[in-house]
């Protein structure tokens, strides 16, 4: 293992310029995100929308510009298997929470009445 | 290992190790990812203690953040120092990106002890166990690359810029960034939503 | 103070003197062990075994190791089967059988986490070590040392819940350690810690396999080989690997969370402050239930190729069978739930789960038709490998109906919790894997060892798996119709006695099964001229493994095959170019042996012993040991080396040579 050259990895190489742009992208969207709890100005369901919206489009920016994973037929099989773990880990997290939540209504859950 | 992979459409003699750590990475999601799942489920059971809005301290949150993206970034000028075979450079960027993960690791170890010192610690709600363990396993991850980057700068010191050397930053690198990624799911879910 | 901050909470008491089974019990294991310890030492045979074993980067003397391991383990567990057995045998009123209630609740956790991760896992593991390379055409696995420490990582964490035996006890709250039962507060002892951390370094090891064999068939197949030319085999182990990947990091997580709870009084899983019990079984069965599918996929893929080949035909619908395989891998996961209807979740998530649970059969039915219609008009060699696969078939089919009975949430929860249930996942589990791996351990054997099982007590052992396994289990369907709850010490209504009976009486003739598979491995041995494979195609084969000699050379090919179709091997035969001497060989890169594989293993056993008698500086020292080695194992930039063509001719000669 370990004798090709580094620049056959697999991963995509930087530049420059694709690490400066992430990171002020990722800055912008860092300080949107704790702007917009912190000021409380919007109403609950626009806060959470937005920091959400933000988390998402920085993580999809990391993903591109630091980890430079893109469509291009060298990487076709870690974004195949990327797509594939986003998959299983969305219907892991997803069914766990409507399973769980599910029951918690369904049993009267008397621990979140008296706050136990 | 000699054998080429012709079967397939991708001709770029992808390196195995790479491959590997990017799988390894894909498993780490799915334990994050059930890491996150439990503290959803426990997000509320404050057990009569403290809530997020009681405990968490944005600012120092946003400190944090901070670090680790620039933390991150210097990582990325290590690589292109790696592209430039400038060994020196190399471990000149190694070093920041060291010490501002050091910050990170810093503030957040503050923030436990303050918790702790003040009884609210892992033992006091399911809230808390699940905000523990969730942070601090990211915690964990951190303090395991900063080990890793540690032996990586003894290394470039000792042997130089040699093809498993530079293999093995390539993947610190990977596992660096994406440590970032699930930051901003840890801040985003933890104490953002934690504290609205 | 002193004694406790060097022995923990170990004292001589941990050790059961009081209990006559125990000790018993403990005496044979330690006499077994002098004597194979006592045999070796005799023969001088130590630094052979370390030289070229327990050092080995060889994937296919790994997978030998990983097989020993499963037979011994299922030594082990088979004989918590016999006592349970016996137990419920002779309970009924006040006689109350033999073992008192905490021993009895110990034997069946043990029994369910020996024979699902030490026996079932080990043994397909070892499978796929030795024949997947091979059918591929790749010298050697991606990570051939991390292959060595996932072995190493299996053998001590399966000897941890052996040294639970004698030292201190195992969890007893079933295989799967549900809280608040395994909590601290009712279960104080040491035993839910041994398998908390048995089934943590176990399950890190098969992480570690899972990667490693996904890269390897990935990316290391042979000139030609495309997706849809690999073996079946290899494709249900390529979708395994998958699963292992996605669902084992869950097992990871569950048990860590319980572990906190357990060692730092936190409250993921407590009944007060905050905690959700519920949540346990939730985590435990996304990973559970694709854990099923670990155990079962490779054992479709052992018996499409026993099919294929003692058919004498193609395996009708090959792209169907993959097809079926990769939906099995994603529906998997979607049907958890139904391991716990009862628990209290709405009708809509029930039946969600219970629909799931009825669309995976549809793909495991697509396989067994498949099956069918490659016997159809086949000329079918009925060999033990093949009497294995019959077996399966009719077995598995029953099975599969109950389970689709137990998917239907009404019905669930009249049947949940009794041996209705007990008997089902044993009629999936044995037929459906561990037939597969007989089978696959008769047909692969030549390969491995250059010498065919005898086919006689091969015979015998399987009919009496197969009658055995009928009077053992199906007598638990009908207790269960009765309302028999699992996991009885004791019971009183005198009509369940008759089917217990009937059930101990099956377990007998199991026993009789393996006593006859341990004489065919006797026999063999000393017939193995007799039964030598000279031509390394004892079976006419179909697959890439059969081109070789058997054993085959430790760099597989001297040079790798090109591949032009599906059946890559029938298709050399065909065209006449199978099995030519190559007319020059060239040096070749191999890796090197290594003791850090070994050494890992061993600090990480140092590392849960200590952690489950709290010796807190012992587990600091193993987990920095384990560190240390692969600091030092990184530094090393030696582990390959060059096979000069010389030894390459040299060695293929002497395999030659023994034809």
């Amino acid at each position: 293992m370990e004798r090709q050259p580094v620049d056959s990895s697999g991963a995509g190489r930087g530049t420059l310029k694709s690490y400066a742009t992430g990171f002020v992208l990722s800055l912008t969207l860092t300080v949107l995100a704790f702007g917009l709890v912190m000021r409380g100005a919007l109403p609950l369901p626009g806060i959470l929308f937005g920091i959400i919206g933000a988390a998402v489009v920085q993580i999809v920016v990391q993903m591109h510009y630091f980890l430079h994973l893109d469509a291009s037929s060298s990487q076709r099989w870690n974004v195949m298997v990327l797509v594939y773990t986003v998959l299983i880990i969305a219907i892991l997290v997803g069914g766990t929470l409507w399973i769980m939540f599910n029951m918690r209504d369904h049993m009267m859950a008397v621990s979140m009445l008296t706050g136990h | 290992m000699t054998a080429q992979v012709i079967g397939q459409d991708d001709h770029d003699p992808v390196s195995n190790a790479a491959f590997g750590f990017w799988l390894y990475i894909m498993t780490d999601c799915v334990l994050f990812a059930s890491i996150f799942a439990t503290f959803a489920v426990l997000h509320h059971n404050y057990a009569g203690g403290p809530t997020g809005k009681d405990l968490f301290n944005l600012p120092e949150v946003f400190a944090e953040t901070v670090f680790l993206l620039i933390s991150s970034v210097a990582y990325g000028f290590t690589m292109l120092a790696l592209y430039r075979n400038e060994r020196g450079q190399v471990l000149r960027w190694l070093i920041i990106t060291a010490l501002f993960g050091l910050g990170f690791i810093g503030i957040e170890i503050t923030e436990f002890r303050h918790l702790i010192m003040a009884g609210n610690g892992p033992d006091r709600s399911g809230f808390l166990s699940a905000f523990f363990t969730l942070v601090g396993t990211h915690g964990a991850h951190v303090s395991v690359g900063l080990i890793w980057m540690a032996v990586m700068m003894f290394q470039v010191m000792n042997r130089g810029l040699t093809i498993p050397v530079k293999s093995r930053l390539m993947r610190l690198g990977i596992f660096w960034h994406f440590l970032d990624v699930i930051w901003i799911c840890v801040f985003t879910v933890v104490y953002l939503m934690g504290a609205l | 103070m002193a004694t406790e901050a060097l022995f923990g909470k170990l004292t001589f008491s941990a050790i059961p003197f009081d209990s006559p089974i125990i000790m018993g019990a403990v005496g044979v294991s330690l006499l077994l062990g002098a004597l194979v310890v006592g045999l070796i030492t005799y023969h001088g045979k130590w630094p052979y075994l370390w030289r070229e074993w327990f050092t080995s980067v060889d994937h296919k003397k790994i997978g030998v190791m990983y097989i020993v391991l499963a037979w011994v383990m299922l030594l082990r567990g088979f004989a918590d089967a016999i006592m349970m057995r016996a137990q419920q045998a002779m309970a009924l009123g006040a006689t109350q059988g033999y073992l008192p209630p905490y021993h009895y609740d110990q034997i069946f956790s043990a029994h369910g986490t020996i024979m699902i991760i030490f026996v079932a896992m080990p043994f397909f593991i070892g499978l796929m070590n030795i024949i997947v390379p091979l059918q591929i055409g790749a010298r050697d696995v991606a990570f051939p040392f991390v292959n060595s420490v996932s072995l190493w990582l299996s053998v001590f964490s399966a000897m941890l819940v052996m040294l639970s035996l004698g030292l201190g006890n195992f969890s007893h709250a079933g295989w799967s350690g549900y809280p608040p039962l395994s909590e601290t507060q009712y279960s104080p002892g040491p035993g839910v810690d041994y398998w908390i951390w048995s089934l943590q370094l176990g399950g890190l090891g098969t992480l570690m396999t899972g990667i490693n064999f996904f890269v390897t068939i990935i990316k290391m197949r042979a000139p030609g080989m495309t997706l849809m030319r690999m073996p079946v085999f290899t494709w249900t182990i390529l979708v395994t690997m998958v699963l292992i990947m996605l669902s084992f990091p869950v097992l990871t997580v569950t048990l860590a969370l319980l572990t906190l709870d357990r060692y730092l009084g936190m409250h993921f899983f407590t009944n007060g402050m905050g905690g959700n019990l519920m949540m346990f079984p939730n985590l435990f069965w996304i990973w559970g239930h694709p854990e099923v599918y670990i155990v079962i996929l490779p054992a479709f893929g052992i018996y499409s190729e026993v099919i294929a080949t003692f058919s004498r035909k193609r395996l009708f619908g090959y792209r169907s069978m993959v097809y079926a395989s990769i939906a099995i891998a994603v529906l998997s996961f979607g049907v958890w739930l139904h391991h716990f209807f009862t628990m209290g979740a709405g009708a809509d998530v029930n039946a969600f789960f219970g629909i799931a649970t009825m669309v995976i059969a549809v793909p495991t039915g697509v396989k067994i038709f498949n099956w069918l219609f490659t016997m159809y008009r086949g000329r079918i060699e009925f060999t033990t490998p093949t009497l294995w696969t019959l077996g399966f078939i009719v077995t598995f089919c029953i099975g599969g109906m109950t389970g689709v009975l137990l998917a239907v949430p009404p019905a669930d929860f009249v049947l949940h919790n009794t041996e209705f249930l007990v008997a089902h996942f044993h009629n999936m589990l044995i037929p459906g894997a561990l037939f597969a791996y007989f089978a696959g351990y008769a047909y692969w054997f030549p390969k491995a060892f250059g010498f065919r099982l005898d086919e006689t007590w091969g015979k015998r052992a399987f009919w009496a798996w197969l009658v055995g396994f009928y009077l053992a289990f199906m007598p638990l369907y009908a207790l269960g119709f009765m309302g028999m709850p699992r996991r009885l010490v004791y019971y009183d209504d005198p009509g369940w006695q008759l089917y217990l009976e009937v059930a101990a009486f099956g377990t007998l003739v199991i026993l009789l099964g393996i006593i006859f598979q341990i004489t065919q491995l006797i026999v063999s041995i000393r017939r193995r001229k007799e039964l030598r494979d000279l031509t390394g195609d004892p079976w006419n084969g179909r697959t890439l493994e059969w081109s070789v000699s058997s054993p085959p050379p430790f760099f597989n090919f001297a040079n790798i095959p090109v591949v032009e179709a599906l059946d890559a091997f029938t298709d050399m035969k065909e065209r006449g170019v199978a099995s030519t001497h190559p007319a020059e060989v060239h040096s070749i890169h191999m890796p090197k042996n290594t003791p850090a594989g070994v050494a890992m293993g061993g600090l990480a056993f140092v590392f849960g012993f200590a952690m489950i008698w709290h010796v807190w500086w012992m587990a600091l020292a193993g987990i920095f040991g384990v560190l240390a080695t692969l600091i030092v194992r990184a530094a090393n930039e030696h582990v390959d080396y060059d096979v000069p063509a010389s030894e390459v001719e040299r060695t293929l000669l002497s395999l030659r040579g023994q034809r």
